[in-house]
């Protein structure tokens, strides 16, 4: 570690301010450039036929009229493409164990999703694709299809690849201590419960799109991307097919939501950029909604039998659990289907201190739409599951839910440590954070008037979860397991010849003002105005190589990154300004635009400096050979994560004649480290407990038995709209992780991570005096009152 | 092919004459053909609002009405809002009351309606006034805040 | 997701759109607000072959008193209704249950008439005017007939409209200074069709009671309207429920949407 320590508080600092984001006026008056937005000469329009079963043969297709069809330029089959992409396979070697069978862009001789693309079309407008769409017939031979996730291990299953024998993925166990032994105690009282978490997804705004375009006489592949990821696209389409990767450009500029979808290999998109190459013109493909349903990656989906045990003074002795998870028939490339499942095993309970630990999971095909990483993956389960449990066991020995999570939580003075779940944790408040939530939500005042109103006959509930989020993942994540994901992200910075900073950097931006804080932090690192800094992310030409934004690392990662350069940047221009200016560059610093003595006192503006420097070289000495540009990288080392941690508490009234909750109030207390922008961190935090909000009461997708999906529409998939969010309360801890500089960890996930565990919690606390409970998400309102015994 | 219709519109104060298929839906003729792509188009199902704009003084689902049948119509979207919907954006930016933008056009189509029609600073009002309007990033909160502050701003 | 080719026609007289929609080489189908139809249209579930807007047709639209009955023109769109304050005096039925009735957006574009055609059964406005007694006007090439809604909603998506027919007017009794009315529904988020609702009018002290979003179509409760008639209570009114068909959906199966319908009415009872 190493890099100035008073960056925080210099004349120019912007870190910890609540800054405007720059570029959201460009969006507020229509000027956002979107993928859809894009047209180019000579585009045409991709449009697929799906497929319209959840498993069958393919025996043939039939595309004689499709061919005569106005507007059509191409017709591909899974065949045809398959002469030209290299088929993927979605393992990592530190997954141990994990399988899958190989994935083409297009389904060859057999279906194994509804919506699954069969043939591609290409015409001159996506209307006319559509068009000769509908007149393509497939012939497909259905076959039995296995759906429910509980019954695909089962021998009389159908098995979806039978090259692997049966539908287990993977299969892994985390054991600590000795559980069984624990359990058996006669001193501990012991609640098992089984949790449900239906599949949702993530629903960005704008679907997933993508305008390829391709120059043959350079062999040179440009593809305007909907993604967060653009360096690791460029391997992947670079190596399937079959281009050198220095001649593959991805480029996202705005994104339109991403939440995770947008991280992954989807048929389509390779198929576009197949055609693309093939036909040697540009080629649109935008997912229409339906389509986003159907193929856009799911999440969630877990069935957890989970136990505790606790003793009479609140300790938890053990912690077991059994996970099931259905993926789809594949697991997803590059990043695999099975990390929402290892998180869990990492996760759950791992706020907590204690030894004795035993999780399984079981990852299982299954012939629906593929599972994948979305926002907050594993967390909603691994927190809904322990302190699910948690709070019950304090019900039953009669101890209040703030009290046993006191007696559990990891000091805040024992860190750093290992969790029972094998997680290395330092920096970290949960303690801290728990009694500033409990201030700030008025705890004792709300339980007083919880049972108050209980007795008037309104059933309110109050829940909490303490939790802990995976952010700034090191190499241990995906590097490590073969898969081309960069763990560390560079940043270049430039000074110009009117004095402004261009910041170039490997993470993308999204809408979490990704932008904002790498000017933030440059601006006040170098010592210019905010406002005479750019920012350019997502183009694999024209920034360093890096992995992007996701799973919480564009802040802590990218920010350190530029904090870096930006520190290097100075010293090289100080050094320029010492011979300029006849003076020791330790003597100089720059505030404001100029370069100045450390007092203060203005010296040169960094314009003259770089006028200097670019146009009138001669009056600086020979030797001198002034680099006005500096890029550095960064990587976590010593941790395979940058664990933050949080305390959230909703309250709920419930309305037991109709089983609808309403959520009254949501708090959340997060601790992401240094807090770099307090108005985009809010952001971030309220827009992921919304999401949380989503997936707890209301996101679920629907598959009949023989696997249609049922809901596809915005008028039948929920997510949450304004009417029924409540205001969200938001209180910071701020403990720096000593990993970095900045100290700034992840924030991005917290919201979706920990609030469905806190509604549950509540739901529950509003029904156990009903002698009710609810352990299955969504909690509609027919689950409830099912478990009310009402219905 | 597509069946086509002669029409003439105003848009943004602009008048064009266009040559529309009949099937296509107003906000794909502004984006596809006028280059106005500030509308987005979120579901092509009238649920999700990005695409919300203005028709004749009406804010309307753009991915649900003909372009054909705008002929003679006078038509407002994000790109033409100009100083009647300065406090708004002011206020959006303050709050942060955007992240990715693509529901921004539409949310500020559904805000300034609400505005301009004397909503008062009631936020349950507010965010029944925008629930046909889809954000995924904010949790509408800061949409709420931005949208009470232009109007206490101007009681005030 | 775009809609399949046809072609477009915007008839300056209801004769005229009557011509077009008889034209059986046509495969045509009347546009009112387009707030159902279009999406349907967009993920192809519906392709005519030639769509009749009705958006020309001025003689379809306003909302007039006639006496003691109120005349909406079925080209009305639902916005003209919420700042209607005829139709706040007159029905003020109409007027509690507008604000429930999908997002501004739709509401500024969407018609009384569609609607009515469309008979989607999680829509409110079939059981508004079953429970208002209202009568449906409907026009064809060879005449007018006109519908009490009792016998107009039939079933799924189904009504007594037939081929090349057009509802033209809906006639709503004026109300009573005597007359009471209520409307609930429960709708997981505010402006989406209901897991169940109901509108309930009493006049002279005799009820009708509809019901929407638990059946096939909007259902009016009869066995619980004579119970009320009766002098009877909540409770029994409730159990008299039972004799409907509820249907269940992805959001309710059938208990479910029976046992709402009895939060509903009761609900429904206590605020009228």
């Amino acid at each position: 570690m190493s890099g100035p320590r008073t960056i925080f508080d210099k004349p120019n600092s912007y870190i910890g301010k609540p800054v405007d984001r720059p570029d959201a006026k460009r969006l507020l008056q229509g000027r956002g450039k979107f993928v859809d937005d894009i047209q180019l000469p000579r585009m045409v329009h991709a449009a697929f036929v799906r497929s319209p079963v959840a498993h069958g043969k393919v025996l043939s297709i039939d595309l004689d009229e499709a061919r005569e069809m106005p507007g059509v330029i191409a017709l591909y089959t899974g065949a045809d493409l398959a002469e030209h992409v290299e088929p993927y396979v979605g393992v990592l070697s530190h997954l141990a164990g994990l399988r899958s069978a190989p994935q083409m862009p297009l389904a060859v001789d057999a279906v194994r999703w509804t919506g699954e693309p069969v043939v591609m079309v290409v015409a001159t407008s996506r209307a006319l694709a559509e068009d000769a769409a509908a007149m393509i017939y497939v012939d497909i031979e259905e076959l039995p299809a296995a759906t429910d996730m509980e019954r695909a291990l089962e021998p009389d299953a159908p098995v979806i690849h039978a090259d692997l024998g049966n539908n287990l993925a993977w299969d892994r166990t985390v054991e600590a201590g000795d559980p069984d032994a624990a359990f058996a105690r006669d001193d501990v009282t012991v609640v098992e419960r089984t949790f449900r978490f239906g599949r949702h997804t993530g629903v960005t705004l704008e679907t997933r799109a993508s305008v390829v375009e391709y120059d043959p006489s350079e062999d040179l592949l440009t593809c305007h991307y909907s993604g967060q990821a653009p360096h690791m696209m460029q391997f992947i389409f670079a190596k399937h097919l079959g281009l050198p990767e220095e001649n593959v450009r991805v480029i996202s500029n705005d994104v339109g939501g991403s939440f995770g979808i947008k991280i992954h290999t989807y048929g389509d998109e390779i198929a576009t950029a197949a055609a693309a190459k093939l036909l040697g013109r540009p080629v649109k493909f935008v997912a229409d909604r339906l389509e986003s349903f159907l193929t856009d990656i799911h999440a969630r989906d877990h069935v957890v039998h989970g136990r505790i045990a606790v003793t009479g003074e609140g300790r938890i002795a053990a912690l077991a659990f059994d996970d099931v998870t259905g993926i789809g028939p594949y697991s997803m490339y590059p990043r695999t289907s099975a990390i929402e499942a290892n998180q869990i095993l990492n996760l759950t309970g791992a706020p907590y201190d204690f030894d004795n630990y035993r999780a399984n999971a079981k990852v299982v095909f299954q012939n629906k739409n593929l599972m994948c990483q979305y926002r907050a993956v594993g967390h909603p389960i691994a927190m809904a599951v322990a302190d699910g449990l948690l709070e019950e066991a304090a019900h039953q020995i009669g101890m209040d839910v703030v009290e046993i999570r006191r007696r559990n939580l990891i000091r805040d003075d024992a860190y750093p440590c290992t969790s029972a779940t094998g997680m290395k944790l330092d920096d970290l408040s949960h303690h801290k954070t728990l009694d500033t939530l409990i201030e700030t939500m008025g705890y004792d005042a709300r339980r007083a008037e919880q049972a108050e109103l209980r007795a008037q006959g309104v059933h309110r509930g109050i829940g909490l979860v303490s939790m802990i989020e995976v952010t700034n993942p090191s190499p241990m994540f995906y590097g490590i397991g073969g898969a081309p994901i960069a763990s560390q992200d560079g940043s270049t910075i430039r000074l110009d010849a009117g004095g402004a900073l261009h910041v170039s950097s490997s993470v993308t931006e999204q809408g979490q003002g990704t932008n904002t804080i790498l000017a933030q932090i440059a601006a006040g690192v170098f010592g210019v105005d905010m406002a005479r800094v750019k920012v350019t992310t997502g183009d694999t030409k024209t920034t360093p190589y890096g992995g992007g934004t996701w799973a919480s690392r564009g802040a802590g990662i990218g920010g350190e990154a530029t904090l870096q350069a930006a520190h290097a940047l100075k010293e090289q221009v100080l050094a320029v300004a010492g011979v300029i200016l006849q003076a020791k560059p330790e003597d100089l610093d720059i505030q404001d635009g100029h370069v100045t003595d450390t007092d203060g006192t203005q010296r040169i503006t960094l314009s003259d400096l770089a006028r200097t420097v670019y146009y009138r070289g001669n009056e600086l000495p020979s030797d001198l050979t002034p680099e006005l540009v500096a890029t550095r990288h960064y990587r976590v080392t010593d941790f395979p994560f940058v664990f933050t941690n949080a305390a959230m508490a909703a309250e709920v009234e419930l309305d037991i004649d109709t089983g609808f909750v309403k959520v009254l109030n949501f708090w959340a207390v997060e601790d992401c480290g240094r807090v770099i922008n307090p108005k985009l961190v809010d952001g971030q935090i309220r827009g992921g407990v919304v999401q949380g909000i989503g997936g707890a009461f209301y996101e679920e997708c629907i598959y009949s038995e023989d696997g249609q999906f049922e809901n596809a529409t915005m008028a039948d998939y929920l997510v949450p709209m304004a009417f029924e969010m409540p205001d969200i309360t938001i209180a910071h801890v701020e403990t720096p992780t000593k990993t970095s500089v900045l100290g700034a960890k992840g924030a991005g996930e917290a919201g979706t991570g920990g609030a469905p565990a806190a509604l549950m919690n509540a739901v529950n606390d509003a029904l156990r005096p009903l002698g009710a409970q609810i352990h299955q998400m969504p909690m509609t309102p027919e689950r409830i009152l099912k478990a009310l015994g009402t219905v | 092919m597509s069946d086509t219709a002669n029409i003439s519109v105003t848009v943004n104060g602009e008048t064009t004459a266009a040559a529309v298929p009949v099937r296509q839906n107003l906000v794909d003729f502004l984006r596809n053909t006028l280059g106005l792509t500030g509308s987005h188009v979120g579901c092509e199902h009238g649920v999700c609002g990005a695409c919300t704009l203005e028709v004749d003084g009406a804010m309307v689902r753009g991915c649900l009405m003909l372009a054909v049948q705008a002929d003679g119509a006078q038509i407002t979207t994000v790109e033409g809002y100009g100083d009647r919907a300065e406090a708004l954006r002011a206020a959006f930016v303050e709050h942060n009351a955007l992240q990715c933008g693509y529901c921004t056009p539409g949310m500020m189509a559904s805000a300034l309606e609400y505005v301009e029609a004397g909503g008062q600073a009631d936020r349950a009002a507010i965010r029944e006034h925008l629930s046909g309007n889809y954000c995924r990033c904010t949790g509408y909160q800061s949409i709420v805040d931005a949208v009470c502050d232009v109007i206490e701003g101007e009681s005030a | 997701m775009k809609a399949a080719d046809f072609r477009y026609e915007r008839p300056a007289s209801v004769a005229d759109a009557l011509a077009l929609l008889g034209d059986e080489d046509r495969d045509a189908a009347p546009l009112a607000g387009g707030q159902s139809l279009m999406p349907m249209m967009n993920f192809r579930l519906a392709q005519p072959g030639t769509l009749v807007d009705l958006s020309a047709l001025d003689e379809l639209r306003g909302i007039k008193r006639d006496g003691e009955v109120l005349r909406i023109g079925a080209m009305t769109r639902y916005v003209e209704l919420v700042r209607s304050d005829l139709v706040a005096e007159c029905v003020p039925l109409l007027a509690l249950a507008l604000p429930h009735i999908a997002h501004a957006a739709v509401r500024n574009r969407g018609t009384i008439g569609g609607s009515v055609a469309l008979a989607d059964p999680a829509a409110e406005m079939p059981a508004l005017l079953l429970a208002l007694d209202a009568e449906i006007t409907v026009q064809s090439p060879t005449g007018t007939k006109t519908h009490a809604a009792t016998d107009f909603f039939l079933g799924m998506y189904d009504t007594a409209l037939e081929e090349g027919e057009l509802v033209t007017e809906i006639a709503i009794p004026v109300a009573a200074e005597t007359d009471r009315f209520s409307f609930y529904e429960l709708a997981r988020r505010h402006g989406d069709y209901a897991m169940a609702g109901v509108a309930v009018a009493r006049r002279d002290g005799s009820h009708r009671i509809a019901f929407f979003s638990i059946s096939d179509r909007a259902l009016r409760a009869t066995g619980a309207e004579a119970v009320l008639d009766a002098g009877g209570g909540v409770q029994e009114a409730v159990a008299a429920l039972s004799e409907l068909p509820f249907a269940g959906d992805l959001n309710a199966g059938e208990a479910t949407k029976q046992h709402l319908s009895g939060v509903v009415l009761t609900r429904a009872l206590e605020a009228l």
